[in-house]
């Protein structure tokens, strides 16, 4: 059986991935992207865990797809406010998005 | 080859095309040449393994399959549900029958057929197009990667559901392909139309994706409460555990004939939306904005065909919800439904003028034959004629593709870009222009008009015909004939448009510059039509009926019917024995009067169509010659019995009005609104008194600390970049500190890291 570190590192790589992502990239829907795979990587966390330590309770399963439907919700929201801001002012780079600077 | 050989290539059949998909999208997206490789590597593979399984399965011998149907089965835990210490699993699993492996020869071999069409469609090799999602007549797709990534992860969808031994896995190749036949309708996204008066209603692309995601939509969520109903009452979502006569008196004792007929009706609204039935047909004609090789894909070769043989997969449960001890009703609403669709369509098809529309029209018709049947209780009649049309319609499909890339040559060549190359009225005489396809489109055309003995068309919708009959001669009910009927008409219908759009396609002269100009097509094009065009004959021959007078005895063998009539033989045989269906899968006694009916209808209805379009060919600008004649109710047929019209006045005009009028006005205007400006006001009575006493009171002492503060936000603001990134970052290394102290706390400088 594949030991629980493996899926743990999984985990730990994507979330890295997902961070540098919304550091590094300029796109905010890119962004999002990024935020979703941390969000995924938690997910991996938490089945992971949930396998290994207490398969005979739903507990961690039930909490990954309360990420999900959260991750599902998040983006839909996320595009929503691309959306918008791209109409207003005809940009999705996050660094143009400063209407709160000083 | 062994059950567990046959089982692991069952499972790798839909892993070609949706690997392909993720190497598509993943690595060589940028190329679009190694793409469409990748995709067709990944067609291929499914083509050779389920021909291999099917092929295998054919070998096993009708007797045996008789009793044993499932050749091939394995399943792995997937979800577990109920009682964790119980150890319930929802499992996944693949099973391959005689309708499997039917479907699977059939499904396979029009997709790679498709694929490798899709490569001429697209121009591939010809200059690159500069315009995203606007099709570039004769310059090479720049979203082809996207294309064939959409087109394999469709392809795997369908052979998902094709495989799948349980509702489930067949419900999630079912949504795949809603979700991408959505992407590929609207894959040219940026397509606008300016129509001019008389010319054909179009709706642009997005729109189209739209309304067919919509309205599939519908269906999809009454199926998915029938699949919880049924899994709450067979207590699983195999097929083969789940139809056994056990649990059918299980339940039936359970939940009774109501509730059972319930169940049977919500699953079948799966494959009313699915399968463009009537009144969720509405999508379907609209989504031939999509490239014609996704019209072929979806309205031949899969999507549509899902819905047939998704209720195929369920026939045993709609057989005893409609049996003895169940309710007539569900039969007579899924006859009805398809016979009314059939007849309906087929009026539609016969004033339509747009090339691809006429075929739209035409495959939902033929979908309401094979709906008709298998209400009816025509297993194996449903079965042959889903298989035939599939080979015929993408044959028709991808041949009608042909025609408008060669109308497209010729507007290129005139430099006319207003004439709709679609539009049959500006066609004509293309048969000396583009030979091949005329002769495939004639031999896909012949088979969907039923040209006896020789198409495949011929032989599947007698097999319905014959069935009807023999249901209304064995049982004296109503139904069978009535639907008989039906059909008999649709058919004969079905036969005149075929002919009509044949002679104004290709007879006479052409009646526009276009037209004179047209080219053949290339021979990534031609190649798929010619080897469909030999399905379109052939694939009947397997259904002959033994007692078919001339033909029968020598052939002595109907091998389709009881190669695939195995698949539930020996169910239906004990279903029969406790009364619980009305009747086995029998051999159907040879009448004349269905046959005669078959030959009537459809030489009457190839003969009429040429007499009124084919011997005087349609002059330049002259109107179809039936409109005079007809008056009110061709106008009501051109407008396809406004359909659309009542649903934009019944569903779509009321809930704008709701949302704009109650929702917006009313509600969000005046109550919430009306709430919220009230205790506004009462704050703001209640700040002008606060105010008041700042101003006498405190003003003097705070303005001093006003300004202490000002001093430190005037230094503190330059922090305030407004970049979210920016702030993500300092969040991060604030949480990294935090993490750091604990660590410190917890473990000192050195703990128990070293």
């Amino acid at each position: 059986m594949i030991p629980l570190s493996w899926y743990l590192i999984l985990g730990a790589a994507l979330f890295c991935i997902g961070i540098y992502g919304v550091f590094a990239r300029r796109n905010a829907v890119a962004i999002l992207m990024a935020v979703e795979l941390m969000l995924n990587a938690v997910n991996i966390n938490l089945v992971a865990f949930w396998r290994y330590l207490t398969p005979e309770k739903s507990t961690g399963m039930a909490w990954a797809i309360f990420v999900l439907t959260v991750a599902a919700a998040e983006a839909a929201v996320g595009l929503a406010l691309v959306i918008s801001i791209y109409r207003s002012r005809d940009s999705i780079i996050a660094e143009d998005m400063d209407l709160l600077k000083n | 080859m062994t059950h567990e050989t046959l089982t692991i290539l069952t499972w790798l059949i839909p892993a070609g095309p949706l690997l392909a998909f993720f190497v598509i999208v993943l690595f060589t997206n940028r190329s679009r040449t190694l793409s469409w490789m990748v995709a067709w590597a990944g067609v291929f593979v499914a083509l050779i393994l389920g021909w291999t399984v099917a092929l295998n399965t054919a070998a096993v011998g009708v007797h045996h399959l008789e009793e044993h149907p499932t050749v091939a089965s394995g399943a792995i835990p997937w979800i577990p549900v109920g009682d964790f210490f119980e150890g319930t699993w929802i499992n996944i699993g693949v099973a391959v029958d005689p309708l499997t492996a039917v479907t699977l020869i059939m499904v396979t071999f029009t997709v790679t057929m498709i694929f490798i069409y899709s490569v001429g469609y697209h121009n591939w090799g010809a200059p690159l197009g500069k315009i995203l999602g606007v099709p570039n007549h004769l310059q090479e797709e720049p979203l082809l990667s996207r294309f064939f990534a959409f087109m394999s992860l469709f392809a795997g969808g369908m052979l998902i559901l094709v495989v799948a031994d349980n509702l489930l896995l067949l419900f999630i190749g079912w949504e795949l392909m809603g979700f991408t036949s959505y992407s590929l309708i609207g894959f040219w996204y940026a397509r606008e139309y300016h129509l001019g008066p008389g010319d054909i209603p179009h709706i642009p692309p997005y729109k189209a994706s739209v309304k067919a995601f919509m309205t599939t939509r519908v269906a999809d969520v009454v199926m998915l409460l029938g699949i919880v109903f049924f899994y709450f009452e067979f207590g699983t979502m195999n097929f083969n555990e789940a139809f056994t006569p056990e649990s059918f008196e299980l339940v039936l004792n359970a939940i009774g004939p109501v509730a059972i007929g319930a169940m049977a009706l919500m699953l079948f609204t799966g494959t009313v939306g699915k399968s463009a039935q009537f009144p969720l047909h509405v999508w379907l004609p609209d989504a031939m904005e999509g490239p014609t090789p996704v019209s072929a894909v979806i309205h031949a070769a899969a999507m549509v065909s899902a819905g047939v043989y998704f209720l195929l997969r369920i026939f045993p449960l709609l057989a005893v919800a409609s049996g003895p001890l169940g309710t007539q009703t569900v039969s007579y609403i899924i006859a009805g439904i398809g016979a009314f669709t059939a007849l309906m369509a087929a009026t539609i098809a016969i004033s339509q003028n747009d090339v691809k529309g006429v075929l739209a029209y035409s495959t939902i018709s033929q979908l309401g034959f094979m709906v008709a049947a298998i209400g009816i209780g025509g297993y194996v009649a449903g079965a042959f004629h889903l298989i035939t049309h599939g080979f015929f319609k993408a044959l028709l499909f991808l041949a009608s593709g042909s025609v408008i890339h060669g109308m497209e040559h010729g507007a290129h060549e005139v430099h006319d870009h207003h004439t709709d190359p679609q539009d049959m009225r500006y066609m004509g005489g293309l048969r000396k222009k583009m030979p091949i396809t005329f002769w495939t489109f004639l031999i896909g055309g012949l088979a969907l008009a039923g040209l006896p003995l020789i198409t495949a068309g011929f032989w599947s919708k007698d097999e319905i015909f014959a069935e009807a009959w023999y249901l209304w001669e064995s049982d004296g009910s109503l139904l069978p004939l009535i639907v008989f009927v039906m059909l008999a008409i649709a058919a004969f219908l079905t036969a005149y448009y075929t002919a009509r759009q044949i002679s104004m396609t290709f007879l006479g002269k052409p009646r526009t510059p276009l037209a004179e100009h047209a080219h053949e097509s290339n021979a990534f094009m031609t190649i798929p039509l010619i080897l469909l065009s030999v399905f379109a004959v052939i694939a009947g021959w397997a259904g002959i009926p033994e007692n078919f007078p001339g033909i029968g005895p020598v052939i002595n063998l109907n091998y389709f019917h009881h190669f695939v009539g195995a698949t539930i033989y020996k169910l239906m045989e004990e279903l029969y024995e406790l009364h619980l269906v009305a009747h086995p899968i029998e051999t159907l006694p040879f009448n004349m009067e269905p046959l005669i009916t078959s030959l009537v209808v459809a030489l009457g209805g190839l003969f009429l169509g040429w007499w009124i379009y084919g011997r005087k060919p349609l002059k330049e600008g002259e109107s179809d010659p039936v409109a005079g004649p007809l008056g009110p109710i061709y106008t009501f047929l051109y407008n396809k019995w406004y359909i659309d019209e009542l649903y934009e006045r019944v569903f779509i005009n009321p809930t704008t009005y709701v949302s704009e009028k109650v929702v917006y006005q009313a509600m969000d205007k005046t109550v919430i609104d009306g709430i919220l400006h009230s205790v506004a006001r009462g704050f703001y009575g209640f700040g002008y008194y606060v105010k008041r006493f700042e101003e006498v009171v405190i003003s003097g002492g705070v303005d001093k600390l006003k300004d202490g503060f000002l001093d430190i936000a005037e230094e503190f603001r330059q922090l305030q970049t407004g970049r979210v990134q920016e702030y993500a970052l300092i969040s991060a290394l604030i949480a990294v500190a935090l993490i750091a102290v604990v660590l410190l706390i917890n473990y000192g400088w050195f703990g128990q890291f070293f």
